[in-house]
């Protein structure tokens, strides 16, 4: 009797039945690349590795909060700063040492005051804005080509900012290297003013980077062919751990007249990751079509988040405009950069220890947190399922998460599936 | 030829361009009435005590690093901001069927909140479904809408500019007999009334009525963190179910937009929600901010009706929360701007919180002014 006058109760104040607005809702698929690291974790194997999402790790795999970032940290708490929201645009002081990181202190565009500079969420809030601004203003075109394969994240970000995506080849799966007679003959084909993303240093997923001599052909070969130039800055000082080396493509085409976009990320770099610190600039013909571009990304910023979060960017700033912090950044990603290298060679090694006779050679040369070890989906399932360990079903393994405590391990499992 | 040659200077944002020439303005008795945000009696910015005191604590803890969060944010800020909500004891939560984004402020819950409704409510991608929003509101909400797809933005009556006051059967008569999404945006919780529970009621009521909905939590002001960006997205749905399909693909969403929030603010948060003693501290820190308001608005009021400034002035103290729609127009909001250097909204909206002792009878005087001899 009161559970049926319950029941009449809820009926009544219900709409008319009992659905959900979003019954038509489908599950979402799992995200690829950090969906891997979901599945490690749920993974009772203690041998298990986790080689999936591109966070570095030291040589025990633990996370690593560098020492110039805790110094920054407890110079910044000692200041008892309030916490007014910052400009739209973000925090001037990083905005100013963002461009300066990327471009030069000496750089002509920072001294015309021709590049816009705004302070963004991480790399991927960074490109959103970036693919945001050409989808309302770069009208004359909207194709937007990405090296093959690119991140995973650009396509999406760059489709449901209104962008049509192509492609041009990049990656040679025969030599596990730059195809780069594929690219320049499909760059010579893209249309004029369509939209070119390049990787500026340690290439996401293959770790492949072009030598300077092929950047310049391909400089000359874009400007030929009319096309702007959208760089993907994630991994500044943590490709060959030299902050000016790692730069110098995004810096020699801004010297042939390019004027490029660029995103830089500081989540690697400075190990900042979830404190969401990144860099959009874009370099102008001169320093009045700057201003009017700044006023479009406030408009294009505002109805996403109002203003970006302080604490990553007053970091940054911190150790970019402190000598002795600055100097000790650097250090610590050339030492990062290092282990990474060493763990590459001592892969190699390893798998040749257990008798591997496969060339093994584009694990060195590769460059950055990523290696494309060249492993089938196949045996990208096997290595999981039997070794328990991690990574994306495209081979990619994330260098970071390689130790020496585990180097060994990680050997005999890819051996094991490639032999 | 640049590419970018066509592109137009765009009218600053309003609200930070009153800032901005507040900051410019030389005039030492200058007072900014404009953006939101809480100032002390000294017209100084304000960090919370009990937020300083969860800083040092988090600044203490060796075992914290700077990785991603996941990228739905924080669990554990998630729930407990969830529970500010809807309480704790919410039957909504019992039942499993809520649950939350963690995003970059209100503005960012907004966002998502809009960018997952124009995919999914309504059919698909349905751009042409109407939003509605009071008229007038905050003018950033037009822009999170229209930004995420949505075509027709409508205004529903809400104030009364005669009563100075809530015109609510021109509310009720603009929304009858329609079926309607429900998406509160909460961005003052605890501001208002000095009290989380009471300026909680409209949402928690909605939930008893059965609704599904989406509420929009900001932690800006309650929790004085504006620039740290903590927000979130609160959904409650029908179902378990229902709830895992929706947050499935606001991750999809979040993951093209942001990847994954700011750490920082949320933990903040998380900590002194979780921990009895910093929870207590910090309803107390709010009703500190929520009093001094309170005895503003009686102030300003008291001022004008013993000045005997025209017109009625009861609206002060009836509205609530940090704004007061003063009712002054245009022309004398000029006036106050450029003969007195008290700064405000275009619409007549003042920010109550830059009103302190040492100001309010120069701006009692300064509106007394401006409606006398400003038609």
């Amino acid at each position: 009797m009161n559970i049926y006058r319950l029941c009449l109760g809820i009926s009544i104040s219900l709409p008319a039945c009992f659905s959900s607005w979003w019954s038509e809702v489908q599950m979402g698929p799992p995200d690829p690349i950090l969906g891997v690291s979901e599945a490690y974790k749920r993974d009772t194997n203690p041998k298990k590795i986790n080689l999936g999402v591109g966070a570095y790790r030291d040589d025990q795999g633990k996370p690593f909060v560098l020492s110039c970032v805790r110094k920054a940290e407890a110079q910044i708490a000692a200041k008892k700063l309030d916490k007014e929201y910052l400009a739209i645009g973000g925090l001037g002081d990083f905005n100013k040492a963002c461009a300066k990181l990327a471009l030069g202190d000496d750089n002509e565009v920072i001294k015309s005051g021709r590049n816009i500079t705004v302070q963004t969420i991480s790399g991927t809030g960074s490109l959103r804005i970036g693919a945001n601004f050409l989808s309302r203003f770069h009208t004359e075109a909207r194709e937007v080509y990405l090296p093959t394969p690119s991140w995973g994240n650009h396509t999406p970000i760059f489709r449901d900012a209104g962008m049509q995506l192509k492609a041009y080849t990049y990656y040679d799966p025969k030599t596990c290297g730059f195809d780069f007679q594929g690219a320049l003959n499909d760059i010579s084909k893209i249309p004029a003013k369509s939209v070119i993303m390049l990787h500026a240093c340690a290439h996401n997923p293959t770790g492949v980077d072009p030598r300077p001599e092929q950047w310049k052909e391909i400089a000359e070969l874009v400007k030929k062919r009319n096309l702007l130039v959208f760089f993907d800055m994630a991994y500044q000082g943590f490709a060959s751990g030299d902050i000016d080396r790692d730069a110098w493509a995004v810096r020699y085409f801004i010297e042939q007249g390019h004027n490029i976009l660029l995103s830089q990320s500081f989540a690697k770099n400075m190990g900042l990751y979830g404190e969401r610190v990144g860099g959009f600039t874009v370099v102008c013909k001169d320093a009045e079509e700057a201003k009017r571009v700044e006023s479009q990304l406030k408009i294009l910023i505002r109805p996403i988040y109002s203003n970006p979060p302080m604490n990553g960017a007053r970091i940054a700033a911190t150790i970019l405009n402190t000598p002795d912090l600055y100097k000790e950044w650097l250090g610590e990603v050339h030492g990062m950069a290092n282990r990474i290298i060493t763990m590459r060679e001592l892969l190699v090694a390893n798998l040749k220890k257990e008798g591997s006779t496969k060339n093994w050679q584009h694990v060195i040369d590769q460059i950055g947190m990523f290696c494309f070890t060249g492993l089938k989906p196949e045996q990208v399932e096997r290595l999981t399922k039997e070794f328990s360990v991690y990574m994306t079903k495209d081979g990619r393994i994330s260098m970071a998460g390689v130790t020496s405590g585990n180097v060994g391990y990680l050997a005999q499992g890819i051996h094991s599936v490639t032999k | 030829m640049s590419l970018f040659g066509e592109v137009p200077q765009a009218t600053p944002v309003a609200v930070f361009k009153v800032t901005n020439d507040f900051k410019e303005d030389p005039n030492p008795k200058k007072v900014n009435l404009g953006v939101g945000a809480y100032r002390t009696d000294e017209g100084q910015p304000w960090v919370l005590p009990v937020v300083k005191k969860v800083e040092k604590i988090i600044v203490a803890d060796d075992s914290l690093n700077h990785e991603y969060l996941p990228i739905l944010g924080l669990p554990e800020f998630r729930s407990s901001a969830s529970k500010i909500a809807l309480g704790e004891d919410s039957p909504a939560i019992q039942e499993n069927r809520v649950g939350a984004v963690q995003c970059l402020g209100g503005t960012g819950a907004l966002k998502i909140g809009a960018e997952f409704l124009r995919r999914w409510y309504n059919g698909n991608n349905n751009t042409r479904t109407p939003v509605y929003v009071s008229a007038p509101t905050w003018e950033n909400h037009n822009a999170v809408f229209v930004n995420a797809g949505f075509e027709d933005v409508r205004p529903y009556k809400y104030w009364d500019a005669e009563k100075r006051g809530l015109d609510l059967s021109g509310f009720l008569g603009d929304l009858e007999r329609r079926k309607l999404f429900v998406f509160f945006d909460s961005a003052y919780q605890g501001f208002a009334s000095g009290c989380l529970d009471k300026d909680a009621w409209a949402v928690r009521y909605f939930i008893t009525q059965g609704f599904e909905m989406f509420c929009a939590q900001s932690f800006s002001k309650n929790f004085g963190l504006y620039n740290e960006r903590v927000g979130n997205l609160t959904i409650v749905a029908r179902d378990p179910d229902n709830l895992k399909r929706v947050l499935s693909q606001m991750e999809k969403i979040v993951r093209v937009t942001w990847s994954n929030p700011p750490s920082q603010g949320a933990r903040l948060v998380a900590v002194t929600l979780n921990n009895p003693e910093l929870f207590s501290e910090w309803k107390d820190n709010v009703k500190t901010m929520a009093d001094r308001v309170l005895s503003m608005r009686a102030s300003l009021r008291a001022k004008l009706e013993a000045l005997e400034t025209p017109g009625t002035w009861d609206h002060i103290t009836q509205q609530i929360g940090m704004f007061s729609f003063t009712g002054l127009n245009p022309n004398q909001v000029e006036y106050l701007i450029k003969e007195k250097s008290i700064y405000l909204m275009a619409s007549g909206r003042i920010n109550m919180c830059g009103l302190t002792t040492k100001n309010i009878d120069y701006v009692a005087e300064s509106i007394h002014e401006s409606v006398v001899n400003v038609q």
